[in-house]
């Protein structure tokens, strides 16, 4: 009696007409109440005993609890107070993150409401996407040109399965993305039909293996505690990837009158990176001093511009030649010591090697060979022996097992769990201890032998680029080079370069600086190019004075084409030119490759490539599909000569504020 | 004998390269070009054997038609064999044509753009 008459929800026969929250607070209190009264309870005669003196742990629902359970609750009354999403706003904003990259989506409505209205569509502003794998990428593209992480909101289960495989390439990559999936946890007041299809457990556990870190919060306050948790977590290298569930109940619900004088938000503060161990800093630095033939490998080693500074320093002092793999803007092109041209040489003649932050070690001392009779390759180590490897890499700090992309396992002599360009301070100023002083003229020598090898080399890199220089289809080093002519004088940023053009741009484009390369999209996932490329340009267009142009592959545009809607919607300014090569070419060569190894002549149907591999037939119109969406656009390109005038209108449209595009016939690679 | 021997085997080495050359010098640079293309030469090559990132370049001055041949037959490196079951000596032989059809490059400092 006590129960119904001290419950503050209606009769059985009515049903509750409070919100959940307070229905749940509800059953507290009534379940209490029977805990302590259980000889009053009907349902006390029936349940089993476990102990002649304590009553049971649970006890059957009365006809009022078992029809609030099973019923169909009457319509939420109309909550009173600050929304909650309104506060998950207010820790938003406190993070300073520049944009929201989203598809619409009901999971998510109450944050998107207040994004836009309480928010005022400002840090974050919403940046409309056409699909969830654009989302990500978008925040992809925009930390590299920016160094800030952007916010990505989607259906915790279809939005997600979606975003995947962006989030997948931003984990390879080492970029932070803050990935939000909508999901509405209660499965006995949530929408039935789509909301709950749209619904689970655990959405996290779809990208789990390839995020640094996941929450699911239950309160505000716990929220507040996981937004600025999940941002500094992914801004701390290595930078990765995070997700947070965000129940649809939460983000609708007021904030509750006991957390209302309570609530709080926790103060960002980044954390300091982490640097390599202090005597494995000196005993790299002495055999690096002491090596007669060292080489400087770097992959993701300059987050920053200062990286780059910093390793250039490292090189000089040691006139040690630099590799550099370009997963970022490492090392400027136009410097001597600057040496990929004659990579596989030196890291054969090397006595000591230094690999910083590199995605794969053990590819960088040996060589696979894809070939072989017994179908699996061959395997070779590629340097001398007794070369010393030494090793500075944050990745392994959050090494997790699933998915491989933590590459073959390689021993190295000299191996430091550390961010690199946080590690190279200390690292150069052992250096500099350490160089014998009677080294020092053969350190210069070293360095004049490098600047003779480094113009060589040019020399003969552009005598390659000559080579079809005037054919149709265009080659990739004409493609290149065209485009070079167009933008040279600019402060341009190579947004991305998804196509292979055999790496023209970074050969010949002069690039001294941080962001006139963005590196690749790290897990290889095609389909980045196009939506990277676009966050890119909009940071670029932000930090105001950067032309950002793309070099865009035709099969990987077609992924998700939409974001040129996106781009011309948001008024992104960027080039986008096509590599338009008509086929999936990896795919073109790898079947190649099988049907030779077997003794068969490929299968063409009715294209020039394997069965499978190519895109014609019918060819697609890219200037036309960009034109649709809101681009100025040209093409498709097939006479060399027409390439740089129709480049020289697109670059002016850029200027002026808009996207462009121009199709280009192009050769393979 | 030993020389004899040495003497026969030149000879027929030089009969052999004889016959290679004549069989080069009967070859189509029109067909060469069709199979070059038709047994995906052009995929690692470019479709003027400029060559890229994934294949060396080809043309133009190729590399003596033996040892080209030689190596399309047995490589086990990077690029796949093409045995006679799946590229006959005629093909490869027109496809040898066609890389010496293959115009001279120009001077790299003589474009602009290379020279920037």
């Amino acid at each position: 009696m006590a129960r119904r008459d001290k419950s503050p929800q209606g009769s059985a026969a009515t049903g509750p007409d409070v919100s959940r929250r307070k229905f749940m607070s509800g059953v507290a209190l009534t379940g209490a109440a029977t805990a302590v009264l259980p000889q009053d309870t009907p349902q006390a005669a029936t349940a089993p005993s476990l102990s002649p003196t304590l009553p049971p742990s649970a006890l059957r629902p009365d006809v009022r609890m078992a029809a609030a359970e099973t019923g169909t609750p009457k319509e939420l009354a109309k909550a009173t107070g600050p929304d909650g999403s309104d506060f998950m706003v207010d820790v938003i904003k406190t993070l300073d993150i520049d944009y929201v990259c989203s598809n619409p989506a009901s999971s998510f409505r109450a944050l998107h409401e207040s994004l836009i209205d309480y928010g005022g569509n400002k840090k974050p502003e919403f940046i409309t996407c056409t699909h969830e794998e654009s989302s990500v990428a978008m925040g992809h593209g925009y930390f590299k040109a920016t160094g800030k992480p952007l916010m990505m909101l989607c259906h915790g289960t279809v939005g997600l399965q979606h975003a995947a495989m962006a989030i997948y390439n931003a984990w390879c990559d080492r970029v932070p993305v803050i990935a939000i999936g909508g999901t509405d946890i209660d499965a006995a007041h949530r929408a039935p039909g789509v909301p709950t299809f749209h619904s689970a457990q655990d959405i996290n556990a779809l990208v789990r293996d390839f995020t640094k870190w996941d929450d699911q919060p239950v309160s505000l306050q716990h929220f507040a505690q996981s937004m600025v948790r999940a941002y500094k977590i992914a801004m701390t290298p290595p930078q990765e990837p995070v997700m947070i569930a965000l129940d649809l109940g939460l983000q609708q619900e007021p904030v509750k009158a006991h957390e209302r004088e309570s609530l709080y938000i926790p103060k960002y503060v980044p954390t300091a990176p982490p640097q390599a161990d202090s005597n494995a800093v000196k005993e790299a630095a002495r055999l690096l001093a002491n090596a007669e033939r060292p080489v400087i490998v770097a992959d993701r080693a300059a987050r920053t511009p200062a990286g780059m500074k910093l390793l250039v320093e490292l090189a000089e002092t040691l006139q040690a030649p630099v590799i550099d793999q370009g997963g970022r803007m490492n090392f400027p092109n136009s410097h001597y010591l600057k040496q990929n041209a004659r990579g596989a040489a030196l890291i054969s003649n090397a006595d000591v090697i230094i690999g910083l932050e590199l995605s794969d070690y053990w590819a960088t001392v040996n060589r696979f060979v894809d070939n072989g009779l017994d179908g699996i390759g061959i395997n070779e180590t590629v340097i001398k022996p007794g070369t010393k490897l030494i090793g500075i890499s944050s990745v392994g700090l959050v090494t997790k097992s699933n998915y491989q992309d933590f590459q073959r396992f390689q021993s190295l002599d000299v191996d430091m769990a550390g961010d690199a360009e946080a590690s190279l301070p200390a690292l150069l100023e052992a250096v500099k201890a350490s160089i014998p002083s009677d080294r020092m003229a053969a350190l210069e020598k070293r360095g004049e032998a490098l600047k003779k090898t480094h113009a060589d080399a040019h020399e003969r890199t552009k005598a390659a680029a000559a080579v079809a220089w005037n054919a149709s289809p265009i080659s990739t080093a004409r493609l290149a080079m065209e485009i070079y002519g167009q933008i040279k004088d600019l402060d341009y940023s190579l947004v991305s370069s998804s196509g292979n053009v055999s790496g023209w741009p970074n050969r010949l484009w002069k690039m001294d600086k941080h962001h006139n390369w963005l590196g690749s999209s790290g897990g290889y996932g095609v389909g980045y190019g196009a939506p990277a490329a676009i966050g890119a340009a909009l940071g670029n267009r932000d930090i105001g004075g950067r032309f950002s142009v793309n070099i865009q592959s035709d099969g990987d545009l077609m992924y998700a084409p939409g974001v040129l809607w996106t781009a011309a919607r948001h008024k992104i300014p960027i080039l986008s030119v096509m590599h338009n090569n008509r086929g999936y070419h990896q795919e073109v060569m790898h079947v190649q490759r099988l049907a030779n190894r077997r003794s068969r002549v490929a299968a063409l149907g009715m294209d020039r490539s394997p069965i499978g591999t190519s895109i014609e037939n019918p060819d697609i119109d890219y200037a036309s599909l960009a034109k649709s969406m809101g681009y100025w656009s040209a093409g498709p390109i097939k006479d060399p000569a027409e390439l740089g005038p129709t480049l020289k209108r697109a670059v002016e449209v850029v200027k002026s504020g808009q996207p462009a595009l121009v199709d280009v016939w192009t050769q393979p690679r | 004998m030993k020389s004899l021997g040495v003497v026969i085997g030149l000879a027929a080495l030089a009969a052999g390269l004889l016959l290679g050359q004549t069989r080069v010098l009967a070859a189509s640079a029109e067909k060469g070009k069709e199979a070059f293309l038709l047994h995906g030469c052009w995929q690692c090559h470019g479709y003027q054997g400029q060559g890229g990132i994934a294949g060396v370049k080809l043309a133009p001055n190729p590399i003596p038609f033996d040892t080209l041949s030689n190596f399309v037959r047995t490589t086990n490196r990077a690029m796949p064999p093409f045995r006679k079951e799946i590229l006959s000596d005629e093909d490869l032989a027109d496809i040898y044509a066609y890389l010496q059809s293959i115009p001279k490059d120009p001077d790299p400092n003589s474009i602009p753009l290379l020279n920037p």
